[in-house]
């Protein structure tokens, strides 16, 4: 598709940071269509923990912008019951560690109500979960707990790195008539980057599609979430040691576009996968998995990596904490070796 | 409308009013309500170090509790010196009392593994993070007491807040069934981060909810030392002789921010916070032990003096603890090390 000359675009991006992005598909969500409401911990007059829904109570009201009581439970639950009349919940948890409390409703309800009631009803609603760690708020506060959904048959996951992408998949994921878990990272929510904000909810990304951010021929680098920001950070590093790596962003975990993994691979021989979440059981030994069942095994030129959070829940400390979490360096690192193997 | 039917709120136990005057019978001598009095001094002076150590970037995120001294010293000096406690990020005064050391609460909030390490024979679990989680801990604890033969039992503190999750009900509702000697002391301070009770709850009261699961609910002044005294010895007496849990809401007032992170300028007024500096809960007992003449200004110069030093000292060794080392997590995941983490803990070193 030919790329449209600037001026002709309808739209210019603005620069702004990722939970204003966020904040402004809310916005477009909420105005466009009456059966979209929101509620969550101290999302009102507070604009939640993490001023994502600043001034939403203000344009929308009380009747649709409702502060809970703390019950995370039932804040999924009444997510679930709205959606199936048909209401298209948002719905918050104010930090993703607190999904923990509320997990009947969205893995044995919401996940699988479609299909017990025999494709009968709809379950149409969207989980916002402010994870990850970074931000010094130690083991209860920092988690990244996507993998657990990504495993259960009947959830779609989506986990942007970038502010536009925390705006069109939210589009998307309001869109999409199936239970939908959002991860957004706390640490990103304050980082800056160009967002067209779109003027109609008809989804620009779809659930499921993998973007490459940054073209390379030497090794595949797959990340999501901040780990895409360190990836394109480590991935110039690498440029300068002669190194040329692709960095492809996942978006979306399930459904997981796994073709455009395979198809990177084909080119680049060698495969790194990184996420903040520890590695066993994770994301990325399904990316692994996923290239390893096609013949983009037979492109591999050396073993695969993984470079993920450490199996420890998130130390207070400081320094024990960025020591947990993947850092720049040890994308590097790790892809510096995968050349050499 | 709020829902009253036939059931009516309990009333507000007072026995110390604002002013310092009784308004019942004392429930302790002079001797015990001085050691309080000077708990609670000691108690706000440790609060009112950590804001401005916060401030300083000396300690990390603090969840100040002024205000609520007497809710928490007048429950605490209800139990035995061996007897459980489970509370939150906001209990410290509480914990403090009943022996948790202090360098180990600033330990905690200087980013320090370290402060979750209760010294043996201290029977407070550091504090629960996450609301409500820990309320279930605490019937499990008095259960196994009670099963091991022993008197134990078990306070757990909590928010209004925390009485919006299951874990709350369950946890009464498994504590009364089953008799456990549980005691349950809600601080209601008015509100939960932004949100406030009333709109936490649509009972008229906290306490009431004891009512739904069979268990005595009281409410008290949680401003006054005497009223929250009295209830919680009576609540731990029950517990102790097998007549089961007791539910205490003790009213009392938030008078900071929720945490150093929070501007409470968002959502509530000023005019509130004013009323409740009336309603201070160690100015009335000042006022009481002055009439009695068991106070004077000498006095309350040494026991700041104190306070200040007994800070400062657990501020000191809280600061003098050695950063913990990036082995040091390794080893602290699981009685052994499993052969995952003896990799991870060599690759740890062997990095550069
Ligand atoms: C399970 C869970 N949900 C939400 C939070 C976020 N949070 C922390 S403190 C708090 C308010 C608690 O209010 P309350 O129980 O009244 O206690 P207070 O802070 O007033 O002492 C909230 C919502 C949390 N830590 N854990």
């Amino acid at each position: 598709m030919p790329t449209l000359p600037i001026w002709k675009a309808l739209h210019m991006p603005e620069m702004m940071r990722y939970a204003q992005a966020v904040n402004h598909a809310l916005r477009l969500l909420m105005s466009a269509d009456e059966r979209v409401f929101m509620a969550g911990e101290d999302i009102g007059v507070y604009g939640g923990a993490f001023g994502v829904t600043d001034g939403l109570l203000d344009t929308f009201g009380e009747r649709r912008v409702r502060d809970t009581p703390i019950s995370e439970e039932v804040i999924a639950g009444l997510a679930v019951g709205a959606a199936i009349t048909g209401m298209r919940p948002i719905v918050e948890m104010q930090f993703a560690d607190f999904v923990v409390n509320a997990m009947d409703p969205i893995v044995n309800q919401a996940a699988k109500l479609h299909f017990m009631y025999g494709g009968n009803v709809e379950v149409p609603m969207v989980i916002r979960l402010p994870g990850g760690g970074g931000t010094g708020a130690a083991a209860q506060h920092s988690q990244s707990l996507e993998a657990w959904f990504a495993h259960v048959p009947g959830l779609k996951v989506v986990a942007p790195a970038t502010a536009q992408d925390a705006h069109d998949l939210l589009i998307a994921s309001v869109a999409d008539p199936n239970p939908v878990m959002v991860f957004e990272h706390k640490l990103l929510y304050k980082e800056e980057g160009p967002v067209e904000v779109r003027h109609t909810t008809e989804p620009v990304v779809q659930l499921g599609e993998a973007i490459v951010r940054r073209s390379g021929d030497d090794l595949t680098i797959v990340a999501y979430s901040i780990m895409t920001v360190r990836a394109l950070e480590a991935a110039e590093r690498l440029e300068d040691s002669g190194i040329s790596a692709e960095v492809v962003d996942l978006r979306s975990l399930r459904p997981l576009d796994i073709e455009t993994v395979r198809a990177s691979v084909r080119r680049t021989g060698r495969l790194l996968v990184t996420h903040e979440a520890p590695a066993a059981v994770g994301v990325g030994a399904e990316v692994v998995a996923g290239v390893v069942e096609s013949d983009a095994l037979d492109h591999l030129l050396a073993p695969v990596s993984r470079v993920c959070g450490l199996p420890i829940p998130m130390p207070y400390a400081k320094a024990l904490e960025t020591a947990t979490i993947p850092q720049v360096d040890d994308v590097e690192r790790a892809a510096k070796e995968l050349m050499n193997a | 409308m709020r829902f009253t039917g036939a059931l009516t709120s309990p009333r507000m136990r007072q026995i110390l009013t604002p002013s310092g005057a009784l308004v019942d019978e004392a429930p302790m001598d002079d001797a015990l309500a001085s050691r309080l009095y000077r708990a609670m001094v000691f108690a706000r002076t440790y609060d009112r170090k950590s804001m401005a150590l916060q401030k300083q970037g000396r300690l990390a995120t603090y969840a100040p509790f002024e205000g609520q001294e007497a809710a928490q010293a007048g429950s605490a000096a209800a139990l035995e010196v061996d007897d459980w406690m489970v509370g939150t990020y906001r209990d410290a005064a509480a914990m403090w009392m009943q022996a948790y050391p202090m360098e180990l609460l600033f330990a905690g909030r200087t980013g320090h593994e370290h402060g979750g390490r209760v010294p043996e024979h201290v029977n407070v679990l550091p504090p629960s993070i996450t609301v409500g989680g820990h309320m279930v801990h605490a019937v499990g604890l008095a259960w196994a007491e009670r099963l091991q033969g022993s008197s134990r039992i078990a306070l757990t503190y909590f928010g209004d807040g925390a009485t919006s999750e299951g874990d709350f009900h369950e946890a009464m509702n498994m504590a009364a069934v089953q008799k456990v000697g549980t005691v349950f002391v809600c601080q209601n301070n008015g509100w939960a981060i932004s949100l406030p009770t009333a709109e936490q709850t649509a009972t008229e009261t906290i306490a009431e909810k004891a009512i739904a699961y069979g268990m005595p609910g009281v409410r008290v002044d949680g401003n006054d030392v005497f009223a929250v005294y009295a209830a919680t010895r009576e609540a731990v007496g029950r517990a102790r002789s097998g007549e089961g849990p007791t539910l205490i809401e003790a009213v009392t007032y938030r008078m900071g921010p929720h945490t150093t992170a929070d501007d409470p300028g968002r959502y509530r007024s000023e005019a509130d916070r004013e009323e409740w500096v009336r309603r201070d809960p160690i100015e009335r007992l000042r006022v009481y032990l002055s009439e009695r003449g068991r106070w004077d200004e000498d006095w309350q110069m040494r026991i700041e003096e104190q306070a200040s030093s007994e800070v400062e000292r657990a501020i000191v060794l809280a600061e003098s603890l050695r950063a913990p080392e990036p082995e040091e997590m390794f080893g602290a995941m699981f009685a052994e090390i499993p052969p995952h983490l003896a990799e991870q803990l060599a690759e740890a070193k062997a990095a550069p």
